[in-house]
């Protein structure tokens, strides 16, 4: 198996084992061991939870820094529709735009236009025949990586057409090198400016099936500061956005869904609320749905952790935005058919590993996990350093730790043991005594 | 030592209808963890994620109880509701006594009972009118 490459990693050194971000994992991943959180790689989902909860910002995103602009010859800003949300009194895309170019980008290509490509051949693909309904969004790597591991029934649902980014990397490669044929590929860096880790991990772990089209990604945060102070010096923007308002609307939940332009369709966003669906779906008792898409951040993209403002002001600032651009400017030209370099190979089940390879074996060790559940209070304090007691539980028969980290537990051992020595009783209470008489 | 079968139990709330389906959700878990197929576990999420909705809509909740063992997977729903007058009636595709309340939230479609004998490998019925309902499912593995 190959390993995944995650996105959102814990700094040791400002851990301080608070078990804030236990019970906030939505897949249970993470365990605080020693006094430190450790995330377990294979449940991961990147789905930026912990980040947000930590109070120490002891879990970070990773990313590549703005310097990454060095690298290259010809940068290319590839802005998430989500940066368009970021500012305050902004009424005009292009002055975004305009202010990439000038904190130093050669060229911009919005992920906004790439989106609408995406929409149009969504709703090409929604008419394949014999297709398994509904279709799921790809766009949000949380929820496909989600799906993939939890959801074995549902992978074959996931729209396998290229995600926006990726489109746009694409696209925008093809342009430089039309527009510049002195430059050869390697000069060439298409940088993406990210809302979320997830879509860096998007990128690193080539969903594609190939070699991303994305060379670097910066998150929106770090690049604000930059463009706002550019932005500012704009009078009158030269560079115009290529946008339209479904490009746009990517950016915020329910965005996606509008532009298959039919009103068979659901949109969630919250991983928790996300999960439900999934399961309800799973379920199949669902009405009748063509489309459906997920976002894991509250809000769509704007919510994701590498933004700065507030998901629900970012999204009515879209909203606004929005209103007077073109519906979709970017639809033509569309092949008949979704080209097949726009494709993606299809998405597998990822199982998780069973307590034991031999089921027999398995059987018997969920027995003593329930055996062991009985000794627990069930209070999911996170004091053992698990999300829950059930977690601790399967802890405890996995042989990762001991039953005497929970206190409850240990408590009930101590009285146990001080009734069954009256001796020893006598003796405490005899300490109790001296504690109080002050010697 | 350990009996030769695994069991879970779930109190089903009759009040709490936002948590219905949640003991579903957890017995998909678990059968992962013991390594049962995707197709088995699909089955019986299914099988009991609509028993327990019928708890919910029609009986005031109840205690499902599912016990795995090497070749089955047995799903037992047992509530003290008004039991089912006519099982053979209710047993009927779209057939469904739900009110119109529960039928705005999308439940009440009268597939329950059907999927129920569709993805379990066999279900039996004991009810009594004004006594309660015991169904007991079982999936072979
Ligand atoms: N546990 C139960 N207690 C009482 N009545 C039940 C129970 N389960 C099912 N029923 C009856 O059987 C009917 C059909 O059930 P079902 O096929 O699940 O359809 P639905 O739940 O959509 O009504 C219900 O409408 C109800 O009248
Ligand atoms: S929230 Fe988690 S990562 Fe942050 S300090 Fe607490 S235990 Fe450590
Ligand atoms: S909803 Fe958007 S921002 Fe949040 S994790 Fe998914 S892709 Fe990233
Ligand atoms: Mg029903």
């Amino acid at each position: 198996m190959i390993e995944y490459k995650h996105s959102v990693s814990l700094d040791v050194s400002k851990c301080k084992g608070c078990t804030h971000c236990l019970q906030r994992c939505p897949t249970e991943a993470i365990r605080v061991r020693d006094g430190r959180a450790a995330i377990n790689s294979q449940k991961c989902i990147d789905c930026g939870e912990c980040i947000r909860v930590c109070p120490y910002n002891a879990k970070k995103a990773t990313h590549d820094p703005l310097d990454c602009l060095n690298d290259y010859k010809y940068k290319i800003a590839l802005p998430a529709p989500a940066l368009y949300g970021q500012f305050d009194n902004l009424d005009d895309i292009d002055f975004v735009i305009q202010g990439l170019l000038d904190m130093g980008f050669d060229d911009v290509f919005e992920v906004a236009k790439a989106a609408e490509m995406v929409s149009g051949y969504t709703r090409q693909y929604l008419r394949t025949e014999g297709l398994k309904k509904p279709v799921i969004s790809s766009a949000c790597p949380v929820v496909v990586r989600l799906i993939r591991m939890r959801f074995p029934f549902l992978c074959e649902n996931i729209m396998p057409i290229l995600p926006p980014v990726e489109v746009a990397g694409k696209l925008a490669r093809e342009k430089a090198l039309r527009e510049h044929p002195e430059l050869c590929p390697s000069d060439i860096g298409c940088i993406f400016i990210s809302p979320c880790p997830a879509k860096v991990s998007y990128v690193k772990n080539s969903f594609s099936g190939e070699k991303s089209n994305i060379d670097s990604v910066v998150s929106v945060s770090d690049v604000y500061f930059k463009l706002i102070d550019a932005m500012k010096k704009v009078d009158a923007p030269a560079a115009f956005t290529e946008a339209g308002n479904v490009g746009v609307s990517w950016a915020i939940s329910g965005g996606e869904c509008t532009a298959v332009f039919n009103d068979k369709y659901l949109a969630a966003d919250g991983i928790e609320n996300v999960i439900r669906v999934l399961d309800q779906i799973e379920n199949s008792d669902f009405p009748e749905l063509e489309f459906v898409e997920l976002n894991a951040c509250n809000g769509g993209c704007v919510g994701g952790v590498m933004t700065v403002a507030n998901p629900y002001i970012a999204r009515a600032r879209i909203q606004s935005l929005r209103r007077y651009l073109p519906v979709s400017p970017n639809l033509h030209p569309l092949s008949e058919d979704v080209p097949a370099d726009m494709m993606l190979p299809g998405f597998e089940y990822i199982p998780t590993a069973p307590l034991h390879e031999d089921r027999k074996e398995a059987r018997r060790m969920m027995a003593e996990i329930q055996e062991i559940r009985k000794d627990l209070p069930d209070l999911d304090c996170g004091s053992c350093g698990a999300p829950s007691c059930a977690a601790f539980a399967e802890d405890i028969i996995r042989g990762e730790i001991c039953a005497d980290e929970c206190v409850v537990f240990m408590r009930r051992v101590f009285h146990d043991y001080l009734s069954a020595h009256p001796y020893e009783q006598a003796l405490n209470d005899n300490k109790d005594k001296e504690v109080q008489n002050g010697k | 030592m350990l009996e030769d079968v695994v069991r879970f139990t779930f109190n089903v709330d009759g009040e709490d209808f936002s948590s219905a389906g949640a003991a579903s959700v957890q017995v998909k878990k678990h059968l992962r963890q013991m390594g049962f197929s995707p197709e088995i576990i699909r089955r019986v999420a299914i099988a009991m994620y609509e028993g327990e909705i019928n708890m919910v809509i029609h009986a005031d909740g109840g205690v499902a109880t599912v016990e795995v063992t090497d070749d089955s997977i047995v799903m037992i729903l047992e509530d003290k509701g008004p039991g089912i007058p006519d099982v053979a009636l209710a047993m009927q595709e779209g057939f469904s006594t739900a009110k119109e309340n529960i039928r705005s939230l999308g439940f009440g479609a009268g597939m329950g009972l059907p999927n129920m004998k569709k993805y379990s490998d066999s279900m039996k019925i004991e009810t009594e009118v004004g006594k309660g309902t015991t169904i007991i499912m079982t999936v072979n593995v």
